[in-house]
């Protein structure tokens, strides 16, 4: 069994002890940054099939703060701390180059990595909310961490608009707690099946939706995204793209509706059209974009959507779909982020229309950012061919094929917009390509090389994940969110609490 | 009637933080609706002649349960502001700089991102 509260303490304690010893001990950070992400990797995968309820300081569930690991917690749980791992890998050459600060960067990683682990592990609303800022305020910091007028304008931009989600999110939450009283999740869920829902419940459920909604953009949200990500750093746009948005948004979404206040067709309605939209949106707003990182900000917003729309269809096939694209999405997406920030790094240009011809001096880059682009195009046999197939016949199984078939346009138009990325950056060349300011680029060097290797190897084989027998990671996600409310109140209060409130009759 | 007026206020500090050019301002509005709903965070525990929920001897355990007030909104709402403070200071020291960039407080002369 291991102790939950690490996941939280971990980070807390190094993102402290980095500033206040790297003053003296100059290589600390890196160390401390790459040391502590691949023990939380390592924490993470030990915690796999595992379910267990933490109660802090050692309050039992209703009153106090529990922290609960189930299966969908684990997934979140690995894939955070895998992406972190990496990018702190990337981090390690890329920050010195463009960047003066090293412990405030790594500091702050920290604290980012610190505030997502607690989001998913905490079974407490406001608690959640505490962790959701934790984690936020370290991102406003770490877009606008270059301090050139754009980073700034994206960093204030991302800060007000999630400002305000996050005063909806908390006025929600006092909705609630002024409703029944309690801020445990388990708890309220409890509440709501033997009181009903009531005005007040929908309008507080309406407030957290459109708060994590932004968080997540989701298309009417989504307008700061493809400023904020590409002004980060390449490793944080990694991060952001690949973890941010699914961790402080779709999970704490998935969360509320399957766990919290429950299923009912009109919610699966809205997730679905909200996903489609955000899905053909982003994607048309990809296709004309000449930035390399702003062009994979604008896919994320797309591949958001077939998240969406998976976990929106609400059958078993369904949930699989989504969690196992949650997956892959942050996979290849923070592959692609880190391809664009090593061409960055090489080329220092972004715009596609002036690249050219990196594929021969670049191999590995480029090698590499091609199976992540054919990935996220559903290509097979790499990853994201799988999980957009279950999506498509899920959405077919559940009687709605015209999803299906947008979800394949969407797809198609996706193959586009990548082509143009291969054919302008490393196969061909744009229009303002000049040879001479090409002539001195190599290969990234070592630890840059490796961690986008690391990635493009997951790429291709974790298609295989969805084998019987070795999908420990995602059929307890299926089982826990299929079976509604009931199991997660069971599992967090006992069996004595629940039946003494009476839901189950006599 | 008082839970509406809050609602209001909340509304007032939208409108500011969505609809106005200045910086400053979008920070005043945001800053009203945190503040917004603080209030009803602590409005939710009040109660009328209410007493501090601490119990003693001399308190039954009658008058205690009828006149105490919720203390837990008042530990949610310190930990609000503890975090309003933290999003300030960064809103604030982001807004410095971008005055030192543009040479401006208005939002709509800062469109470099739009090329």
């Amino acid at each position: 069994m291991t102790n939950l509260s690490v996941f939280i303490s971990v980070p807390l304690v190094a993102a402290f002890f980095i500033p206040v010893v790297s003053r003296k001990v100059k290589w600390f950070p890196d160390v401390c940054g790459i040391l502590t992400t691949f023990l939380l990797l390592l924490l993470s995968l030990q915690t796999m099939n595992q379910e267990t309820v933490y109660s802090m300081g050692n309050w039992p569930a209703p009153y106090g703060i529990v922290l609960v690991l189930d299966g969908f917690s684990c997934l979140l749980l690995i894939v955070i701390n895998l992406i972190g791992f990496i990018s702190t890998l990337f981090s390690f050459e890329y920050i010195e180059r463009f960047y003066t600060s090293k412990l405030r960067y790594y500091s702050l990683f920290l604290l980012m990595l610190a505030g997502m682990n607690g989001v998913v592990l905490t079974g407490d609303l406001f608690n959640l909310y505490v962790f959701l800022e934790i984690a936020s305020i370290a991102s406003y910091a770490l877009v606008g961490f270059g301090c050139y007028s754009r980073e700034l304008e994206a960093s204030f931009k991302y800060l007000v608009m999630s400002t305000i989600a996050s005063s909806f999110i908390l006025l929600g939450v006092a909705l609630i707690y002024g409703r029944f009283a309690s801020l445990n999740i388990a708890h309220i869920a409890l509440l709501i099946k033997q009181y009903g829902m009531n005005e007040t419940m929908v309008f507080s459920f309406v407030l957290l939706l459109v708060g994590f909604g932004v968080k997540a953009a989701i298309v009417p949200f989504h307008a700061w995204l493809p400023d904020a990500h590409p002004s980060a750093p390449a490793p944080i746009s990694a991060m952001l793209s690949g973890v941010v948005i699914k961790a402080l948004g779709i999970y704490v979404i998935v969360r509320l509706v399957y766990n919290l206040f429950g299923m009912t067709p009109l919610i699966s309605n809205l997730l679905i059209y909200s996903g489609v939209i955000s899905m053909m949106i982003g994607v048309l707003m990809a296709l004309g974009q000449w930035d390399f990182k702003r062009l994979l900000a604008c896919h994320s917003i797309s591949q958001m959507g077939y998240i969406v729309l998976g976990f929106g269809l609400g059958t078993p096939l369904g949930i699989l779909g989504g969690a196992f694209h949650l997956f892959n999405h942050s996979l290849f997406k923070s592959l692609l982020f880190l391809n664009s920030g090593s061409v960055e790094y090489e080329t220092e240009t972004r715009n596609l229309e002036k690249l050219g011809c990196l594929s021969q001096k670049m191999p590995v880059t480029s090698a590499t950012s091609l199976i992540a682009s054919l990935s996220i195009s559903g290509i097979p046999p790499f990853n994201g061919f799988w999980s957009k197939l279950i999506i498509i016949i899920a959405a077919v199984q559940a009687g709605k094929p015209v999803f299906a078939l947008w979800a394949v346009i969407g797809s198609i138009l996706t193959l586009a917009s990548f082509s143009k990325i291969q054919r302008y950056a490393f196969f061909g060349h744009g229009r303002h390509f000049d040879e001479s300011t090409h002539k001195n680029i190599k290969e990234v060097p070592g630890l840059m090389k490796m961690s986008m290797i690391i990635l493009a190897i997951l790429c291709t084989i974790t298609g295989l994940l969805l084998i019987n027998g070795t999908n420990g990671i995602f059929s307890p996600v299926v089982n826990d969110l299929t079976q509604g409310p009931v199991p997660y109140i069971e599992k967090i209060l006992g069996y004595e609490f629940t039946n003494i409130s009476g839901l189950f009759g006599n | 009637m008082i839970y509406p007026l809050c609602f209001l206020l909340f509304l007032i500090g939208l409108y500011g933080a969505t609809c106005k050019k200045n910086i400053v301002k979008i920070i005043l509005g945001l800053l009203i609706m945190e503040y917004s709903v603080n209030l009803f965070l602590i409005l939710l525990g009040w109660k009328k002649n209410g007493i501090a929920p601490i119990i003693d001897q001399s308190t039954s355990h009658e008058v205690f349960i009828a006149q105490s007030v919720d203390p837990l909104p008042q530990a949610l709402v310190l930990t609000s502001i503890v975090i309003g403070l933290g999003v300030l200071s960064l809103m604030v020291a982001i807004s410095i700089r971008l005055y030192q960039r543009y040479g401006t407080f208005d939002i709509t002369e800062m469109n470099k991102l739009k090329h």
